[in-house]
């Protein structure tokens, strides 16, 4: 069973909400990521989603947006990222590591020598924000060859037709995109995001993950109470711009962050 | 792997499985090219993209999920309207009593006499309405958004033409209206930004990224996702996501229709060579698409040398770029190896892009089109250049096209025709020229 399925296998057992954080790779510095990466699991997070660093990522708000150039000023690669995650491995063999990003860096290394790599350095599952299922097959393909999971975006504007199929398409977990707009826009509605996992809750069998707007416990947990989990990633990038010069300080606001929102989820459950 | 595609439920349905049967397809259509300009004949090179939006492996679309469905809507439209007497008759009125269509079709017998060779015909794209190509596209797409009940429309812009256009279209047609320019474009094209605003456009400048025209097109799609139930996105160019590439090519195909059709009443037959100068490459890809079937109509594109190819500060991805994704589409890029995009240069703010339209990369490998590139150099000797023999201003951005055009006419008998897209005026372009020329006319 890969690590994505034990792990969710086993919240389940526990009755526990999934809590998943996003940071990027090499924000604010390329020493930093792994640290923050062990920090979070501490604070309570059950999966990790590394932001590839990328030149044009047409997705992002401000704040996601500021963390990319962050990283790209020390010129982190899609290949320093797989090292960062190979380094992580060494010390945590469970914890779920997802790399999202856009395709053009995966292209540019190959599918083939991406797959390859990735499935090697532990990473688990890819999310491509530019990539809808119609344009994945060679990739996904490849990715499913080496063991690491192809997991596709749903959005409010997605049909129920196509819901179905980016459903079994998807492995690992959903992820619901709960508004219009990009990364850390406000306006979350939390009974529309109900009646729409609700619906998708239909189509598949794997987690729902819920993300896009939530940035503290009191967002999270509505959420979780009608999803498998949410994913938190503007809140605590803003942290990294923050405190960009003090690893110590950022560390600890990270993980605070991290820990109230784990309150409120496991306080949601019981 | 069709066993898994089929698990999936898109093969012969959404089409997980079409970039496969294209590529196939593209290798058949390759052939069929390779044998058609043989005996003379080619009857499909029209016909592409196929269903999903592909141009061989190039094109499809490539954007996260929420921008979707609105693809999907703007192509049902589009397929439906293309086919409309009543939108048709629209479009042809408009081009004709708003841009002021046809535009003339001008035999340069000065330019011609200097160069030395082939006659050199400037197709007068800079005398529409707005100044340039860009309304043509325009107009199409602001009919389209009133069809589709779009009260607000969005656009990127590089050079300024493109924003003035649809700031343009959207004022007579009464829709909302927001231009996103490159923060180092503001300053570049002070002119067009007050323009803008005289339009009633919320001009918003760019300072993420690299503030360079692409970025200008992220902060468009940004706001298209976060506004895309009351939004229409005009692109400029023929890139972006399917149906992008071939609604704007189809909006601007008018240009080559008149083209060959005043060239075969003044000169008789067809012209030579077309060429034309390519950033994102709308105007030529407008006046290229009706001569694709003529296999004897050299077609060349030109793109920005900028300091000179071999420096690197350029932006030619299909002279110096390697297949990517970007923008929606796959294309030709200028990115290093690690996949991140590379910064351009050019003089002209239109064509500092480091992509371009899929179709031209497709011609470009089928080699049905030639692309060269002109430096930074070049394109401003050609600009001075027509001004004192022609008495017309071009656009930095045409300047290319026409320095190419005078340096391959010496190269060609008298009796002979090259037809330049002559894209845009240069009016925008007199504060860069007179900075060059350490002239502040402030």
């Amino acid at each position: 069973m890969s690590r994505l399925a034990t792990r969710f296998t086993k919240l389940n057992g526990d009755h526990r909400k999934a809590l998943v954080a996003y940071i990027v790779a090499g924000d604010p510095m390329p020493g930093t990521t792994v640290d923050l990466m062990h920090g979070i699991v501490e604070a309570g997070v059950d999966v990790i989603e590394l932001g590839v660093p990328f030149t044009d990522p047409e997705a992002e708000g401000p704040v996601i947006q500021a963390a990319h150039e962050r990283a790209l000023r020390h010129s982190i690669s899609l290949g320093d990222t797989l090292e960062m995650v190979r380094e992580f491995r060494e010390r945590d063999a469970t914890t779920p590591v997802v790399l999202m990003g856009y395709l053009n860096p995966v292209e540019r290394m190959g599918y083939q020598s991406f797959a390859e790599a990735a499935g090697n350095v532990g990473v688990d599952g890819l999310i491509t924000v530019n990539l809808p299922p119609e344009e994945a097959g060679a990739l996904t393909v490849t990715l499913d060859d080496h063991g690491v999971d192809p997991i596709y975006l749903l959005a409010p504007t997605t049909t129920e037709l196509r819901a179905a199929k980016i459903c079994a398409a998807s492995r690992g977990f959903v992820y619901y995109v709960s508004l219009k707009g990009t990364t850390g826009a406000g306006g979350l509605d939390v009974d529309e995001v109900r009646s729409r996992v609700e619906l998708l809750k239909a189509h598949t069998e794997l987690p729902l993950m819920v993300g896009f707007g939530i940035k503290d416990g009191a967002t999270a947990a509505p959420i979780a109470a009608v999803a498998d989990g949410v994913v938190v990633g503007s809140a605590i990038v803003e942290l990294m711009r923050i405190h960009e010069q003090d690893p110590v300080a950022l560390k600890s606001a990270v993980m605070d962050c991290l820990a109230e929102i784990r309150l409120a989820l496991n306080a949601s459950v019981a | 792997m069709r066993a898994y595609l089929s698990e999936w439920g898109f093969e012969n349905d959404d089409g997980v499985g079409s970039l496969y049967t294209e590529m196939e397809s593209w290798a058949q259509q390759q052939e069929k090219f390779m044998v058609s300009k043989l005996i003379g004949t080619n009857e499909t090179l029209g016909a592409f993209p196929d269903q999903s939006g592909h141009f061989g492996t190039y094109g499809g679309r490539f954007v996260s999920e929420t921008l979707m469905a609105a693809l999907d809507e703007l192509s049902a439209a589009y397929d439906l309207l293309q086919m409309d007497p009543a939108f048709l008759a629209e479009l042809a009125s408009d081009l004709e009593h708003y841009v002021g269509r046809a535009s003339p079709l001008y035999l340069a017998e000065r330019l011609t006499a200097e160069s030395g060779g082939a006659q050199i015909w400037l197709k007068r794209e800079d005398l529409n309405h707005t100044g340039a190509h860009k309304i043509n596209n325009c107009i199409g797409q602001a009919l389209l958004a009133r069809h589709m009940g779009k009260p607000r429309i969005i656009a990127e812009t590089g050079a300024g033409q493109h924003g003035v256009a649809s700031a343009t279209v959207a004022a007579r047609c009464g829709r909302d209206r927001t231009v996103y320019m490159r923060g180092e474009d503001i300053e570049r094209q002070s002119v067009a930004v007050h323009r803008g605003k005289l339009l009633g456009a919320e001009v918003v400048p760019v300072n993420s990224g690299s503030r360079t025209l692409k970025d200008a097109l992220n902060e468009a799609m940004r706001d298209w996702v976060t506004n895309v139930d009351d939004t229409h996105y005009i692109i400029g160019t023929v890139a972006g996501p399917h149906p992008y590439p071939m609604i704007v090519r189809d909006l601007q195909s008018v240009i080559g229709r008149e083209a060959r059709a005043q060239f075969a009443e003044r000169q008789g037959g067809l012209p030579d060579v077309v060429t034309a100068c390519v950033g994102g490459g709308s105007n030529a890809m407008g006046i290229f698409h009706p001569f694709l079937e003529d296999a004897s109509v050299r077609l060349i594109g030109v793109e920005a040398a900028g300091d000179g190819l071999q420096t690197g500060r350029h932006a030619a991805p299909l002279n110096d770029g390697i297949v990517g994704v970007l923008h929606g589409n796959r294309t030709y890029l200028m990115q290093d190896n690690a996949g991140r995009i590379a910064e351009t240069h050019s003089v002209s703010a239109g064509l500092d892009y480091p992509g371009v339209g899929p179709e031209h990369a497709w011609l470009k490998d089928i080699a049905r089109a030639e692309y060269v590139a002109v430096t930074d150099a070049e394109a401003l000797e050609a600009f001075r250049q027509l001004n004192l023999l022609e008495g017309i201003l071009p656009a930095l951005e045409s300047s290319h096209a026409l320095a190419y055009a005078s340096s391959l006419a010496r190269e060609m008998r008298t009796d002979q025709h090259i037809i330049v897209n002559l894209s845009g005026r240069g009016d925008k372009d007199i504060p860069t020229m007179a900075k060059i020329d350490g002239i502040s006319i402030s």
